[in-house]
């Protein structure tokens, strides 16, 4: 199946999303995204990742309630599904083996 | 926050995502971009901010954002289009009455429309058949002489066409043609009159002139050479073969050299026989002036320049070169100019050559076509607006089926095309109709006047059938507009509750469309009514001169003597004078006239006439007396009749017409003596001023118009008489005879077609808008039925009722009256009767003549209507419910 390797940024937008816990809205994701990468995040590539993500249920989402702000339009909320958990740690699991495997040697040399 | 608050983002990027968003993303999608705009309105100002805010509105636009509907839309349109189809056929079917209106109003507006484009198309075909057509041009002579434009010329001198070979680069050919060739060409005992042009070799190389026999570089190269097209020469020769056989037209002896294809019937050049420019040349060898720079009136000079030619560059050596060859002339001087060949026939209108025969063909200004495209489109745009009141006003019946529509998901798009749809239905439905309808339309404008005849022939071509189809769907377009934006606006809620509320919404809008078509009609019909009057006028008007019951014989090329004499044994025949010209119908010839002050002359209108002319014509003699001396040799000539105009002109014997008698003036270098002096009269047409005009005697030597009194109680045998009595004289022409009233009436025969095409549009005007009106009388009185029964029962009268359901509509009418009787007398008072200094003023009985006859077909379409609902009996009407 295509969907179940996890891309870089869709990693990180999954990551992202677990650490904002309820307040995880694409413009939030956005702006958490940069400040922590310190790269310039396109709005339109977080959402288009967003979706993604969802076609492939690893997160879920919910529209919040109508506020003033926004122009009254109300936000879509994300939440990790429970493949979207597993695929996180499975993705950590997988990285933790490789660096287990790593000998304290080679960082030495370098 | 307040200051913030003041922007926002622009609507139409917004609109843009909504539409092409899916509606489960839609929400939080425009919500992001709110909110970035938001924040780039704090950090980058409100301008990049909604600048980033379109951006992003663009960027969003990914295959996941946009619902599949767009894609699928047309898609699903077409399948929708039966459905749209068979609603809208149930509806014309249901309402039979309505459907009829629409589709009669259109399709009779629409046959002005498709005889318009017919017109125009075959206007536009003129020329098309040469194949370098495209850049082919004929030369314009700009004359400007003294401080006077004289203006354009379509004609120019030989001289031009050779400076043009000889000097001008990037020309392919030159053509150099010579206007006005004809004469009777004999062959054996045939004899047939032939017309046609001097012409050079390197006219087949620009034109598409293709032959069938003979050389075309050769065939006109040689004097005394002529090239006969197919049809003449088979008169001239029947079957036998042509090529290489002499002829004789008149007095000279010509080779035939060539069979050329007869001349397309769209082509500017019509011609039956081409006779070589060198032939001309040998003629006139004697005449230096025959190839004169200024000698510009009856030649026509077309050259194609090569293919990739710099046109500037030709312009400019153009100009050059009539600068250089002015500077040989006194005081006028000549601009050349290049007129395409495309633009001939449809194109600015070129002076005909003065005093000389001048180059006639087909032409029609475009303003000329603009203008009756414009009042063909109001008539139309008349029939339009009664589709558009008519489904306005019965939005009622419509409005469940619409509601219905929206609520099970149609989008107003869908809503607007089906009610489009429909139009364009009912539009291809009077296409038909109006396609009959210019079949039987299309003899009568052919036949309105010659010119027509011989300009358009109107068949259908297939660009013809495609123009009438795209017509016809843009004019349902235009019916359907406001329709389907009145019913796309229908909310699906306000769709099934209270009905009849809605339709009074939109009175407004229906009575301006009322009021607007019967402003056009009345103008329309006033417009007719006036200028039908002014014309009788013009008709009617005492030239000064009596006209009636004389008959004009052209004697064309022969002596009047015989005929003369003939006719004089004839006892219909009560009077009898000869003339050089007949006058009072735009004929013209001049002369110019001095008196004592040998630097001081003017331009006088001139005729040559017999002593039986002014007895026979009632020219009333103020002093003097008709002519004395008979000369018979045009140097002989020493008297001469003038008019008070001519007194005044020169200050004669201070303006007394008895002390006139017996002074000397000069005229066109001739001493003469005045015998006699006219009252003033009309010399030109009516629209011009009288101006001074002097008769010489007429003399052999003159071409001769016999005028013949005839007092007959059987014209036509009379007038078969007379064709006898020519036929002895001149055997080959036939005879050329007009009643003086009938030249008249021909002269102005402009006017006449004029009125005839206003006539009929305002015909068409008044029957589309008293449809219209007829519908929406029906319409009321059908819905007021239970308030008609009520009012009825509470004990109002008939008159009472009818005066209640037509008020309305009589206002209406009122108001356009108000508005469409001053525009009208105005546009006669400051446009048209200007034009006219004999005028008679616009009566209010012309204007309001039109105003009564559309008001008496409103009066008995409202009055029958409402009659018939007042009348109805109130308890059949109520107890309905």
């Amino acid at each position: 199946m295509k969907g179940t390797n996890l891309g870089e940024f869709e990693e990180l937008v999954l990551l992202t999303i677990a650490a904002l816990l309820n307040e995880a809205y694409s413009v939030a994701i956005c702006d958490e995204l940069a400040g922590h990468t310190g790269r310039s995040v396109k709005l339109g590539v977080v959402h288009a990742v967003l979706n993604r993500l969802e076609e492939k249920g690893l997160v879920k989402s919910e529209l919040g309630e109508a506020t003033k702000a926004r122009g009254g339009k109300r936000k879509r909320f994300y939440q990790l599904t429970m493949q979207g958990k597993a695929a996180l740690v499975s993705a950590k699991s997988m990285r933790d083996q490789l660096w287990a495997r790593i000998p304290l040697l080679v960082w030495e040399k370098m | 926050m307040n200051e913030q608050q003041q922007h926002h983002p622009p609507s139409w990027a917004q609109r843009f995502v909504e539409w092409y968003c899916k509606p489960g993303l839609v929400e939080d999608l425009t919500g992001d971009l709110h909110e970035c705009f938001e924040r780039n309105l704090q950090s980058v100002g409100p301008r990049r901010a909604k600048l980033i805010y379109i951006i992003d509105a663009f960027k969003f636009f990914r295959s996941y954002t946009v619902r599949r509907s767009i894609f699928v839309n047309l898609f699903m349109d077409r399948t929708m289009l039966g459905s749209y189809v068979k609603t809208s056929g149930r509806n014309i079917m249901r309402s039979k009455l309505f459907s009829f209106i629409n589709i009669l109003g259109l399709a009779i507006s629409m046959s002005v429309g498709l005889l318009l484009i017919a017109f125009v198309l075959d206007l536009r075909s003129y020329d098309r058949f040469h194949e370098n057509g495209g850049r082919t041009y004929r030369v314009t002579n700009v004359l400007t002489s003294g401080n006077e434009q004289n203006g354009k010329f379509a004609t120019t001198s030989i001289k031009t066409g050779q400076l043009i070979r000889e000097k001008v680069p990037g020309i392919d050919a030159v053509a150099i043609m010579r206007n006005n060739f004809s004469g009777d060409a004999k062959v054996g005992d045939n004899i047939l009159p032939v017309s046609g042009y001097w012409a050079e070799p390197s006219l087949f190389r620009i034109f598409t002139f293709p032959m069938i026999e003979g050389h075309p570089e050769t065939a006109l190269k040689d004097p005394y050479s002529v090239v006969l097209t197919e049809t003449a020469a088979r008169k001239l020769f029947g079957s036998q073969a042509a090529v290489g056989k002499a002829i004789r037209i008149d007095t000279l002896l010509y080779q035939v050299t060539g069979i050329m294809q007869d001349v397309p019937f769209f082509s500017h050049i019509q011609f039956e026989a081409l006779v070589s420019l060198s032939t001309a040349e040998q003629i006139n060898k004697n005449d230096p002036h025959f190839a004169a720079w200024t000698n510009m009136w009856s030649n026509s000079v077309y050259v194609l320049p090569s293919e990739n030619a710099d046109m500037d560059a030709i312009r400019s050596q153009l100009g050059a070169l009539a600068r250089e060859e002015n500077l040989a002339g006194e005081n006028s001087s000549i601009r050349l100019e290049l007129l395409p060949l495309y633009n001939i026939v449809v194109g600015e209108s070129l002076r005909q050559s003065e005093g000389g025969p001048g180059f006639s063909g087909p032409h029609m200004p475009p303003v000329v076509l603009w203008i009756l495209g414009g009042l063909a489109f109001i008539v139309i745009l008349s029939a339009c607006f009664n589709y558009t009141n008519l489904s306005i006003a019965r939005a009622m019946r419509r409005m469940k089926e619409i509601g219905l529509r929206k609520a099970i998901g149609a989008g107003n798009n869908q809503v607007r095309l089906q009610f489009l749809a429909e139009a364009v239905m009912i539009s291809l439905a009077a296409l038909l109709l109006s396609f009959l309808l210019f079949l039987l339309l299309r003899p009568v404008l052919i036949n309105m006047a010659p010119e027509m005849q011989r300009m358009v022939k109107l068949s259908l071509t297939p660009s013809m059938v495609a123009a009438f189809i795209v017509f016809s769907v843009a004019v349902g377009v235009m019916a359907g507009f406001l329709p389907a934006i009145f019913f796309s606006k229908v909310s699906p809620v306000n769709a099934f509750s209270s009905t009849s509320v809605k339709m009074f919404k939109h009175l407004t809008l229906r009575r301006a469309l009322v009021l607007v078509q019967y402003t056009v009609t009345l103008i329309f019909i006033t417009t007719t009514a006036v200028g039908y009057v002014q014309y009788r006028n013009i008709l009617a008007f005492d030239l000064g001169f009596s006209t009636a019951n004389i008959l004009n014989i052209n004697m064309q090329a022969n002596k009047p003597d015989a005929l003369l004499k003939e006719l004089g044994e004839m006892p219909e025949v009560t009077a009898l004078s000869r003339s050089l010209i007949t006058t009072g119908v735009g004929n013209a010839w001049g002369g110019n006239m001095k008196y004592k002050d040998s630097r001081d002359s003017q331009l006088v209108m001139t005729n040559h006439v017999d002593e039986n002319y002014l007895p026979l014509h009632n020219y009333q003699l103020v002093a003097g007396s008709n002519f004395i001396a008979r000369p018979a040799t045009a140097r002989a000539v020493s008297e001469v009749i003038v008019n008070q105009q001519v007194l005044k002109r020169f200050n004669i014997g201070g303006n007394d017409p008895q002390k006139a008698i017996g002074e000397q003036i000069t005229l066109n270098g001739r001493q003469m003596t005045i015998v006699g002096v006219m009252q003033d009269f009309h010399y030109g047409k009516v629209e011009h001023l009288i101006g001074p005009v002097a008769f010489t005697f007429w003399t052999p030597e003159d071409r001769a118009i016999i005028s013949a009194r005839i007092q007959s109680a059987n014209l036509p045998a009379t007038l078969a008489r007379i064709g006898a009595a020519w036929k002895k004289t001149d055997p080959v022409h036939p005879l050329m005879a007009e009643f003086y009233d009938e030249a008249i009436e021909n002269a102005y025969s402009e006017f006449s077609t004029m009125i005839k095409i206003i006539g009929f549009l305002s015909f068409l005007a008044i029957s589309i808008a008293s449809m219209g009106l007829f519908g929406m009388v029906v319409f009321t009185t059908e819905t007021r039925l239970k308030e008609i029964g009520i009012r009825k029962v509470m004990g109002a009268s008939v008159g009472n009722l009818m005066y209640l359901l037509s008020r309305g509509f009589l206002f209406l009418l009122s108001v356009s009256a108000f508005i469409a009787l001053p525009a009208t007398y105005f546009f006669f008072k400051t446009v048209v009767l200007p034009h006219f200094p004999y005028h008679t003023p616009v009566q209010f009985t012309e204007l309001f003549a039109g105003l009564l006859a559309v008001l008496l077909i409103a009066f008995m379409m409202i009055g029958s209507q409402t009659l018939k609902a007042a009348s109805s009996n109130p308890v059949a009407v109520l107890r309905s419910e």
